[in-house]
C-alpha cells in the first residue's frame, strides 16, 4: 500500500507550485505569443498570423534594441571589473566576518530601487557636487552635464544590478579549495600565474552566472533611462512599457517582448560557447 | 611588495563599499532636509519634522500598507509552494525533474518587462480586473523560483543519517519530518521567505503592469517623482533599509553563535 503510493509523493509536492508557474508563466507567454501575431486596435485584437508585427517592430525600434545591447554590455563589463576584486577580497580576506561583509555589500539594495535611482539623480544633478567638481577641474565644460547622458544611464544600470554580479562571484570564489592555490605555488607558479591558472578558471562558473544575471535585467531595464536619461537614451524596455501602457498597441509591444527574449537567449548561448561553459548553465 | 598588494586590495574594497553606500548616504541625509519647493534635490537645512510626521503626504500611508500586505502574503505563499518544490527536487528521483528545473530557472532569466507584459496580456484575455489580487498573483509567481533556489541550497547539504537515526529510534515519517527535517532546514526556509519579502516590497516593473488603480509604495514613489519628491519618501526608504539590515544582522549573529556552539560542543 505504502509502496504503491510512494511514486506519487514528488508529484504531490510539486503540484501546487507547478500549477502556479504553468498558469501564470507558461499560459501568459502563450497569450503573449498569440498577441504578437494579432492585429487590431485596443481593446479588440484578432489573431491572424500577422508576422509583419515582427519586421515592423525591428525596423522601427532598431536603434533602441542596439542601444539596450550596448548599454547592458558596457554596464555588465564595468560591474564585473568592479565586483571581482570586491568578491575576492571578501572570500579570501574576510575571515570569520565574511557574512558580515557580504551583508555590507548587499545592504544598499534594501533601499527601494526607485529611491536609490532618485538619489543618483540628486548626486549627478546640475547643481550637485560631482558636476561642480568636474567643471572646476575642466573635465566638464561650464555648461556640461552628467544627467541626461548615456554615461548617467549606464552608471545607474551598473549600480542597480551590482549585487547580481557580486553574489555569484563570491559564491564561486568562496568554494575554491585553498590547497589548490598553495599546490600551484609549491610548484613554483608565481602569484599572478597561480591566479590566472587556478583561481580564475575555478571562478568561471561565478563569472558566467554573474554576467547572465546582470546582463538580462540590464537589457530589459527602463527605469534608469527614464529617470537619469532623456528619450535620446531610451532603451527597448521604455518602448515596450509605453507601447503597452500608453499607446496600447499590444501586438507591437508583444512582438518587441519576444524579440527581446530571443535576442537575450541568442547572446547567452553565444556567450556560453565562447566561454566554453555550456555545462555551467545547468549549475547556474 | 606583498604588503602593498594585500593593502591595495583592501583599499580597493573600501573604495568600492563607499561607492555602494554613496546614494544611501544621500537618501538618509535628505530625509532630514527641509526643502523649500516641491522637489527634494538641493540641501536647504536640517529638520526633524519629516521623521516626526512620516505620513504627512497624502496617499503615502495607504501605499505603504498595500506594499506590506502584498509582501507578507506573497512571501508566505511563495515560501510554501517553493519549499514543497525544493523538497521534491532534492529528495526524489522522478520523471519530469528536468522540465521542472527548467520551469524554475526560466522565470528568473526573463526580463521583468516581459514577465509583466505577459501577465497583463493574460489578465486582459481572461477579463480579470487588475488590482490587489493581480499584484499578489504576480508577486507569488516571481518569488517562487527564488525560494526554490534558496531552500534547495540548504537541502543539498543535509545529512540524511539524522533522519535515518530518528526512524531507527521508532519515529514514523511524519514525526521525523516535523521533529528533525523541518527544524534543520528552517534557516533555509526563513532565508527564502525573507528574500521573497524583500523582492516583493521593492518590485516596481511587474507591479506597474498589473496594478490597475491599486498603488504600492514603489508605484507611489514613481507617481510622486513626476510632480514632487516629498522628503517623507526618504524617511520610509531609510526605515525599510534599517529594518532589513537589522533583520539580516540578527540572522548572521544567531547563525554565527550557533555554529560556534557546535564547534565548541
Amino acid at each position: 500500500m505504502l509502496h504503491r503510493r510512494k511514486w506519487a509523493i514528488p508529484y504531490l509536492l510539486l503540484a501546487p507550485g507547478m500549477l502556479w508557474l504553468i498558469l501564470f508563466f507558461v499560459v501568459p507567454m502563450w497569450y503573449l505569443g498569440k498577441m504578437s501575431l494579432s492585429s487590431g486596435l485596443f481593446p479588440i485584437f484578432s489573431f491572424d498570423w500577422a508576422w509583419g508585427n515582427f519586421s515592423n517592430a525591428i525596423s522601427e525600434y532598431q536603434t533602441q534594441f542596439i542601444r539596450s545591447g550596448e548599454y547592458a554590455a558596457i554596464a555588465t563589463a564595468i560591474a564585473l571589473v568592479l565586483s571581482y576584486p570586491l568578491a575576492y577580497w571578501i572570500a579570501f580576506r574576510g575571515g570569520r566576518w565574511k557574512s558580515l561583509f557580504l551583508l555590507l555589500v548587499i545592504s544598499p539594495f534594501f533601499v527601494t530601487y526607485l529611491i536609490r535611482t532618485l538619489a543618483w539623480e540628486t548626486i549627478l544633478s546640475d547643481n550637485g557636487i560631482v558636476v561642480h567638481t568636474l567643471q572646476d577641474l575642466h573635465i566638464l565644460g561650464p555648461n556640461g552635464r552628467l544627467l541626461a547622458t548615456s554615461a548617467a544611464v549606464i552608471a545607474g544600470i551598473t549600480y542597480n544590478f551590482l549585487p547580481f554580479m557580486v553574489l555569484p562571484l563570491y559564491v564561486s570564489l568562496e568554494q575554491i579549495d585553498h590547497r589548490l592555490i598553495e599546490a600551484a605555488e609549491d610548484l613554483y607558479a608565481s602569484r599572478p600565474r597561480a591566479f590566472a591558472r587556478v583561481t580564475l578558471p575555478l571562478s568561471l562558473p561565478g563569472v558566467f552566472a554573474g554576467v547572465l544575471l546582470t546582463f538580462i535585467p540590464a537589457a530589459g531595464d527602463f527605469i534608469n533611462a527614464q529617470l537619469l536619461g532623456t528619450p535620446r537614451q531610451y532603451m527597448i524596455g521604455n518602448v515596450i512599457q509605453s507601447e503597452f501602457l500608453a499607446v496600447r498597441d499590444y501586438p507591437t509591444a508583444a512582438a518587441l517582448s519576444f524579440i527581446l527574449m530571443a535576442a537575450i537567449l541568442f547572446l547567452v548561448l553565444v556567450f556560453a560557447r565562447v566561454l566554453g561553459t555550456e555545462r555551467l548553465t545547468v549549475a547556474a | 611588495m606583498r604588503w602593498i598588494r594585500r593593502n591595495l586590495l583592501t583599499g580597493y574594497a573600501i573604495l568600492a563599499l563607499l561607492y555602494l553606500f554613496l546614494p544611501i548616504f544621500v537618501v538618509i541625509a535628505f530625509s532630514f532636509n527641509d526643502p523649500k519647493g516641491r522637489f527634494n534635490y538641493t540641501w536647504q537645512g536640517f529638520t526633524l519634522k519629516n521623521w516626526l510626521n512620516p505620513f504627512g503626504y497624502p496617499g503615502l500611508e495607504d501605499a505603504l500598507k498595500v506594499s506590506i500586505e502584498i509582501a507578507i502574503l506573497s512571501s508566505l505563499f511563495a515560501t510554501i509552494l517553493g519549499t514543497l518544490i525544493a523538497l521534491a527536487l532534492v529528495r526524489y528521483k522522478f520523471r519530469g525533474s528536468g522540465t521542472t528545473n527548467m520551469l524554475i530557472f526560466v522565470p528568473m532569466t526573463t526580463p521583468e518587462v516581459v514577465m509583466g507584459a505577459s501577465l497583463l496580456t493574460l489578465f486582459v484575455n481572461w477579463r480579470i480586473p487588475q488590482g490587489f489580487g493581480t499584484i499578489l498573483i504576480a508577486h507569488i509567481l516571481f518569488n517562487v523560483s527564488f525560494v526554490v533556489v534558496t531552500v534547495r541550497a540548504r537541502l543539498v547539504g543535509f545529512d540524511r543519517h539524522l533522519e535515518e537515526a530518528a526512524m531507527d529510534l521508532g519515529a514514523n515519517e511524519w514525526l521525523t519530518f516535523t521533529k528533525v527535517t523541518l527544524p534543520l532546514i528552517f534557516p533555509g526556509i526563513l532565508a527564502g521567505g525573507l528574500l521573497a519579502f524583500a523582492l516583493s516590497i521593492d518590485d516596481f516593473v511587474i507591479t506597474y503592469f498589473n496594478a490597475g488603480a491599486t498603488i504600492t509604495f514603489p508605484l507611489f514613489v514613481w507617481g510622486a517623482a513626476r510632480v514632487a519628491t516629498p522628503p517623507q519618501i526618504n524617511v520610509i526608504g531609510t526605515s525599510i533599509f534599517v529594518i532589513a539590515v537589522t533583520v539580516m544582522l540578527t540572522q548572521i549573529l544567531v547563525s554565527n553563535r550557533r555554529s560556534r556552539k557546535v564547534v565548541a560542543g
